[in-house]
């Protein structure tokens, strides 16, 4: 087990606390660039989309888990941000000043949204927000002549520099992946500079913060102005992608999967977004292959231990149709949200901590080290 | 003047429909501080049983209306159990994490069984108006009316003349100084979520001829009976019908006066203005703690 000794300040704020992270995620991120070489373009499309969900969960992730303020919204500053650069494109503006365009006006709709949230805690709040997104949507299916309602808007193909870039190119993906590097990099410096101290600062404990000194009200519009900006650059990538936009596209439904992102990977560190992402978007792949396959596997696997061919073909056609099921997918979905929340509050990034403590630590390692303490309900009301 | 007099009443009917989903999540949160973001789903379960009963199996409309209340209150009592029981006390966004869980799963496993189609009840209401002048009511809306004002006045009693109603608002207030003064806290709650399915129920099943039932009716309705609790004042009972009538009046009188588009968000727009001026809502209870 490695032991790091800090004596000051800069040690315990350093990017990589030792070597062995700049080997991992030096190997990751080579892995990463030589993927679109080596994977199908089945994948390569999936891989841009966890590339999407994830810029959009490390904003939550600052809004959420850092400044702990809960928004049901974020839907909505990715809709605007790609609506804007769906709008300005018609316009012939270069790809790189609608990108800034698009976080700039969100980061504003961000700042004004977050005004009136300051007075809101809780279930205040997660209302608000949701009352936002919903009057977005309608906006957005109403204000015909900027973004032709319900019809939808068509986007462009991607041109950067004058070179045209498809959305299935993997040119397209270095850049996803590129804008993903640097608002991971740009928020883990964020975080340790004095304005993320106090984003935590807030989360922990609003008096206490503001006793010490922290301009709450500033702080807590910055993390929304902040959080929405970086939503509304991952808004111009999925236009993109998508290649068509229209309002529902971007309902409650959205918001929610983007909640779940940080939920299932973790809402205390940014590799929480990133792996919830991957989660999210792979599910999708990974219930289309148990439907195809599952039922011819476990068919084999009854066959195997003694089943003549009529049973095991009763179980394959019945495993078939149970796959085929309507809704099984929101099932599943509404399983893991309750087992996440019940069993791995920490999320996978969680899980990962502990496994890697316990082959540390390995005979020693405590369960309890990880656990909840169990606090009773008290009002809000009078808090 | 009349068609004013019109939406206004067909504003009220409509507002106590939210009113009576809004009272099961005021139940929950006025005694565990839960926000339960599946009691729409659980609404929709309810229509569900009360079509078994009375559609599939025939019985009585009353009988069938009784049973599915029961089985209701069993279900909200074994989704206590299993859901919130064991999180109960970690912070509010893991359970309302974990209620949203509940209702994508509720809602699936009811499209699974019962299908996708819109689904009735034959109910005593379904047929007639009441005329009252020129104006015009239907039967199940005034169905509605009445027994929301019902339960509520109900509710309001029980929270706040009895025994257990005390001990609800006791266990929410603090949970461990009501440990200590021997109430049984685990029982209130299962109790408190049993009494919130089953008033679900009841809106559910009077709903039935109005909006039919089928699986997502829970998710469109909570979406608009959840404003109403927020407006109301999310710990108040009379505030959870209050705040429906008001969204349901808005929501028609928009609608009615205003160009298409401003009804679906009128009552949002509404809600946010009421949330800027008064952050807990209208009779939101609320005392700043002196530090």
């Amino acid at each position: 087990m490695r032991f790091l000794f800090k004596t000051d300040y800069e040690d315990d704020i350093k990017l990589f606390p030792h070597s062995g992270y700049l080997v991992t995620y030096g190997v990751l991120l080579a892995l990463l660039l030589i993927a679109p070489h080596v994977l199908s373009s089945y994948l390569m499309s999936q891989l841009v989309f966890v590339c999407i969900y994830a810029i959009v969960g490390v904003a939550l992730l600052i809004l959420t888990g850092f400044t702990g303020q809960a928004s049901l919204g974020h839907a909505a500053f990715l809709a605007i941000g790609a609506y804007t650069a769906a709008y300005l494109q018609k316009y012939n503006v270069p790809f790189p000043v609608y990108f800034l365009a698009a976080g700039a006006l969100t980061g504003l709709i961000g700042a004004l949204v977050g005004f009136p949230a300051l007075r809101l805690t809780g279930i205040y709040l997660v209302i608000a927000t949701i009352s936002f997104a919903l009057i977005v949507e309608e906006i957005l299916a109403r204000w015909e002549s900027v973004t032709h309602g319900n019809e939808g808007m068509r986007v462009k193909t991607l041109s950067l520099l004058g070179v045209t870039v498809p959305r299935d190119s993997p040119t397209f993906y270095y850049l996803c992946l590129a804008v993903l590097v640097l608002t991971i990099v740009g928020t883990l410096n964020l975080l340790r500079s004095p304005t993320g101290r106090a984003f935590v600062a807030i989360r922990d404990s609003e008096t206490a913060a503001r006793s010490m000194g922290v301009n709450v009200a500033l702080y807590k519009v910055k993390s929304f102005a902040i959080s929405a900006a970086i939503t509304g650059f991952a808004g111009v990538l999925f236009a993109h992608k998508l290649s068509f936009i229209s309002p529902e596209m971007f309902t409650l439904q959205l918001s929610i999967e983007f909640i779940i992102v940080i939920l299932i990977g973790g809402t205390f560190s940014l590799h929480g977004a990133v792996l919830g992402a991957i989660f999210i978007v792979m599910i999708d792949p990974f219930l289309t292959y148990l439907k195809d396959d599952m039922p011819g596997i476990i068919a084999g696997i009854a066959a195997t231990f003694g089943a003549g061919p009529a049973t095991a073909g009763s179980i394959q056609s019945s495993v078939a149709a149970f796959a085929s099921l309507n809704g099984l997918k929101g099932a599943i979905y509404g399983i893991i949200i309750v087992l996440f929340v019940l069993f791995e509050p920490l999320g996978l990034y969680g899980r990962w901590l502990k496994i890697k403590l316990f082959f540390q630590l390995f005979p020693l390692y405590k369960r309890a080290t990880f656990k909840r303490q169990k606090i009773y309900v008290k009002s809000e009301r009078n808090r | 003047m009349l068609d004013f007099v019109q939406q206004l009443v067909s504003g009220v009917a409509l507002g106590c429909v939210y009113g009576l989903i809004a009272l099961g999540f005021v139940l929950v949160y006025k005694a565990t501080e839960v926000v339960n973001f599946a009691q729409g789903d659980l609404m929709m379960l309810g229509g569900f049983f009360a079509f078994t009963f009375i559609g599939m199996m025939g019985l009585n409309y009353w009988i069938g209306f009784a049973g599915a209340v029961a089985a209701m209150a069993l279900f909200g009592m074994l989704a206590e159990r299993v859901v919130v029981r064991p999180i109960l006390g970690y912070p509010q966004f893991s359970i309302i994490m974990a209620t949203i869980g509940l209702g994508y799963f509720l809602r699936s496993i009811a499209g699974m069984i019962w299908g996708t189609d819109d689904l009735k009840i034959e109910t005593p209401f379904s047929q007639g108006v009441l005329r009252m002048g020129s104006l015009v009511l239907a039967y199940d809306k005034l169905s509605v009316i009445a027994a929301t004002m019902i339960l509520c006045t109900l509710l309001w009693l029980f929270f706040n003349k009895t025994t257990l109603g005390t001990a609800m608002r006791a266990s929410s207030e603090n949970m461990l100084a009501a440990y200590y003064m021997g109430i049984p806290v685990k029982r209130v709650v299962s109790v408190v979520w049993a009494i919130s399915a089953a008033v679900a129920t009841c809106a559910g099943v009077l709903l039935a001829p109005i909006t039919f039932i089928h699986s997502n009716v829970g998710l469109v309705l909570g979406l608009k009976a959840f404003p109403a609790a927020v407006l109301g004042g999310f710990g108040s009972i009379p505030g959870a019908v209050v705040g429906g009538v008001l969204i349901g009046v808005i929501e028609s009188m928009a609608g009615f006066y205003l160009p298409e588009g401003w009804k679906d968000v009128a009552p949002y727009l509404v809600l946010l203005t009421v949330l800027l001026l008064k952050p807990e809502g209208l009779f939101g209870l609320h005392v700043r703690k002196k530090v």
